[in-house]
């Protein structure tokens, strides 16, 4: 393992029943994802993107090979085990945001904290410094059918990031939104990753997305097709 | 987490409204068909208890086997002093004395010839002591259509129907034809001091009532009465302590070798009462049971589709770390808060109408003209303490009920499954 790494995946396959046989998801993957890593999964539909982000994201577990996250076996781990480490370093980011459509922007923050068991004070102190970070004070009231697309994914943004996790898992954060909105977003993530030292894990195959990318691992037909590190030089 | 789950429910009426609905329609139809059915129980129980049972009831046995032929001739001798010996062995009752008999009222003409006659059930109480509680305990004064209060001897009061029926007038002479204690030929003429209607088919058929020293001084009943009835001074029928007088009393007075030795009896003893109290018991609980069974079958379909319509909500708080277990748990303590809101608009409403059915009742008389049973012809609700928490039962438990049985179906499959259903 790698010395820094957070994420180690090793000859990981997955495969999905499918009628009498099965569909392989994921082939023999090895990958690793150190601290502070803002990494994409790149590929087409269908080539593993979103089920090694829930393997990682303790959703799923392998069909064989280990899945190492924080040190823990994600296979190893009980229904509780992999809910309390969700509730505790992972944070998600989903394409279609996915709020709680009846609670505020505000509510909505505040619930991955009350998992925790959080004192109210404590609580409210860690939900408007996350909607300070996303820029969204000043619509902590608001419900989220009346946030634009941007908005709603800031929201989102903030409800990861307000546990201050490890890792941040986001499947295709940028399909729903303008070009605009995509950049502000992505710059937020950004701003985050550097500041906070959070490692996020993209699936994604959207050109935007990969420019802010420090390294884009290529899956194609489950398979590590490419793992290529940009620097800055590179990206410039 | 309660109060955020509770605003959720406040907010989203497609997941609280239609259960709340159903809940409280459960829970309205539970508190007021127990209150209805509780008000007509106490009624015909009342109505018995005060006209013809007592809360006990002390009569010769040869009169007891031969109750329904009202066998005067079998009355109670030396009753004032058994009645003294009750009011001092048995002070937490007040005891009266009651002759019921059978006759003929005869309406004569203008020439004291007979214009009309018809049966009498006649029923001697005691009217004109002015410390007796009968009138008010049969409910005279209010039942009164026309005239007053007998207040003298020789007055009588007639049912109202049997008034209109022979055109008989307040103040009129009518002449009561029957027998004796001793089976000699009796009549006696009254004037008609007022009418009556007490709601029951069967008194309000032909009744007279007269006061008990009439009775017995044309019955030739000196000393003597065909029952002495016991009433709780708590006023109400309280069978535990009914039980333990009765026994008490028979073991002392009652002798098997002798038929016209006193014995004495329990209102439950009494004219098939006691199947009534035992249905009467029986009957919240197989309403409830009825209402949680129905109520769930809706409630676990309800909580199907809203538990199809949260999956998007239940995949989110996977993946924000909750546990199926606690996901599950929270949405019990929904149906726990649905439960109580729809209980308590429920029992509002339930006991609004059980308070309106209390005042104004239902009549039923025309279904009751020939009954020969002592009902009330009007059906009143009675609303009771237990009215106000009854309904939470059926509520709640069928809602926790139906939840338990859709949620569990969630909470069944499997984690990434789920998750899998957030993406579009």
């Amino acid at each position: 393992m790698e010395k820094d790494a957070i994420v180690s995946i090793k000859n990981l396959t997955k495969q999905f029943p499918v009628g009498k046989g099965h569909f392989t998801a994921l082939s023999d993957v090895n990958i690793e994802f150190g601290v502070g890593e803002f990494a994409g999964l790149v590929g087409p539909s269908g080539s593993g993107k979103t089920t090694l982000l829930n393997i990682i994201g303790s959703l799923d577990t392998p069909t064989a090979g280990t899945a190492m996250v924080m040190g823990q076996s994600i296979s190893d781990l009980s229904h509780k085990q992999s809910a309390l480490l969700r509730s505790r370093h992972i944070g998600f980011i989903f394409q279609t945001f996915n709020l709680l459509p009846v609670y505020t922007v505000y509510e909505n923050v505040e619930f991955a904290l009350l998992l925790q068991r959080m004192n109210s004070v404590e609580r409210h102190k860690a939900v408007m410094e996350a909607l300070e970070w996303v820029g969204l004070i000043d619509k902590m009231k608001s419900k989220p059918s009346m946030l634009s697309g941007g908005e709603s994914q800031r929201v989102a943004i903030a409800r990861a990031m307000v546990k201050k996790p490890k890792i941040v898992l986001a499947d295709e954060p940028t399909a729903n939104l303008d070009s605009k909105n995509s950049h502000h977003i992505l710059q937020t993530m950004k701003k985050l990753n550097k500041e906070l030292k959070v490692t996020f894990i993209f699936a994604t195959h959207d050109e935007k997305v990969m420019k802010y990318l420090d390294r884009i691992v290529n899956l194609a037909d489950g398979k590590i097709a490419a793992d290529e590190r940009i620097t800055d030089h590179i990206k410039a | 987490m309660i109060r955020f789950i509770f605003k959720g429910l406040l907010r989203d009426r497609q997941r609280s409204l239609l259960p709340v609905l159903v809940v409280s329609t459960g829970v309205f139809l539970t508190v007021l068909m127990t209150g209805w059915l509780t008000g007509i129980f106490k009624d015909m129980i009342d109505v018995n208890a005060d006209f013809t049972t007592g809360h006990v009831r002390v009569m010769t046995q040869a009169y007891a086997q031969n109750e329904t032929q009202l066998p005067n001739d079998l009355a109670i001798l030396g009753a004032d002093d058994l009645t003294a010996e009750l009011e001092k062995q048995y002070p937490e009752m007040e005891w009266v004395n009651r002759i019921r008999f059978g006759g003929l009222l005869d309406i004569p003409d203008s020439l004291g010839e007979t214009r009309a006659q018809g049966q009498a059930v006649g029923i001697a109480v005691d009217l004109l002591n002015p410390q007796s509680k009968e009138s008010e305990r049969m409910n005279i004064l209010r039942s009164i259509v026309q005239g007053k209060m007998p207040d003298n001897k020789g007055e009588a009061l007639i049912s109202e129907d049997f008034a209109v029926r022979f055109k008989v007038q307040v103040g009129d002479k009518v002449t009561l034809f029957g027998n004796t204690m001793n089976g000699a030929m009796m009549f006696s003429n009254f004037i008609v001091a007022g009418t009556v209607r007490f709601g029951v088919a069967m008194l309000d058929r032909g009744a007279v009532i007269i006061d008990l020293s009439d009775a017995r001084n044309i019955l030739d009943m000196q000393d003597a009465s065909g029952e002495i009835l016991g009433f709780s001074h708590a006023g109400y029928y309280d069978d535990e302590q009914a039980a333990l007088i009765k026994s008490s009393f028979n073991e002392t007075f009652t002798k098997a070798d002798d038929e016209f030795s006193p014995v004495m009896l329990r209102l439950r003893d009494q004219n098939g009462l006691d199947e009534y109290l035992k249905l009467a018991d029986s009957m919240s609980f197989i309403m409830i049971l009825v209402f949680v069974i129905a109520m769930s079958i809706v409630l676990w379909n309800t909580g199907l589709l809203g538990g199809l319509r949260r999956y998007t909500e239940y995949g989110i708080r996977l993946a924000l770390g909750e546990e199926k277990s606690h996901i599950y748990s929270t949405t019990m303590m929904e149906a726990v808060l649905i439960g109580i809101m729809g209980s308590i608009v429920g029992t509002v409403f339930g006991l609004a109408l059980c308070g309106y059915l209390q005042t104004y009742g239902i009549d039923f008389g025309r279904v009751l003209d020939n009954s020969s049973m002592m009902m009330p012809q009007k059906f009143r609700a009675y609303i009771t303490p237990r009215l106000f928490y009854i309904g939470f039962i059926p509520g709640t438990l069928a809602m926790v009920l139906g939840n338990a049985l859709a949620g569990f179906a969630i909470y069944k499959r499997k984690t990434a499954r789920l998750f899998k259903e957030l993406e579009v």
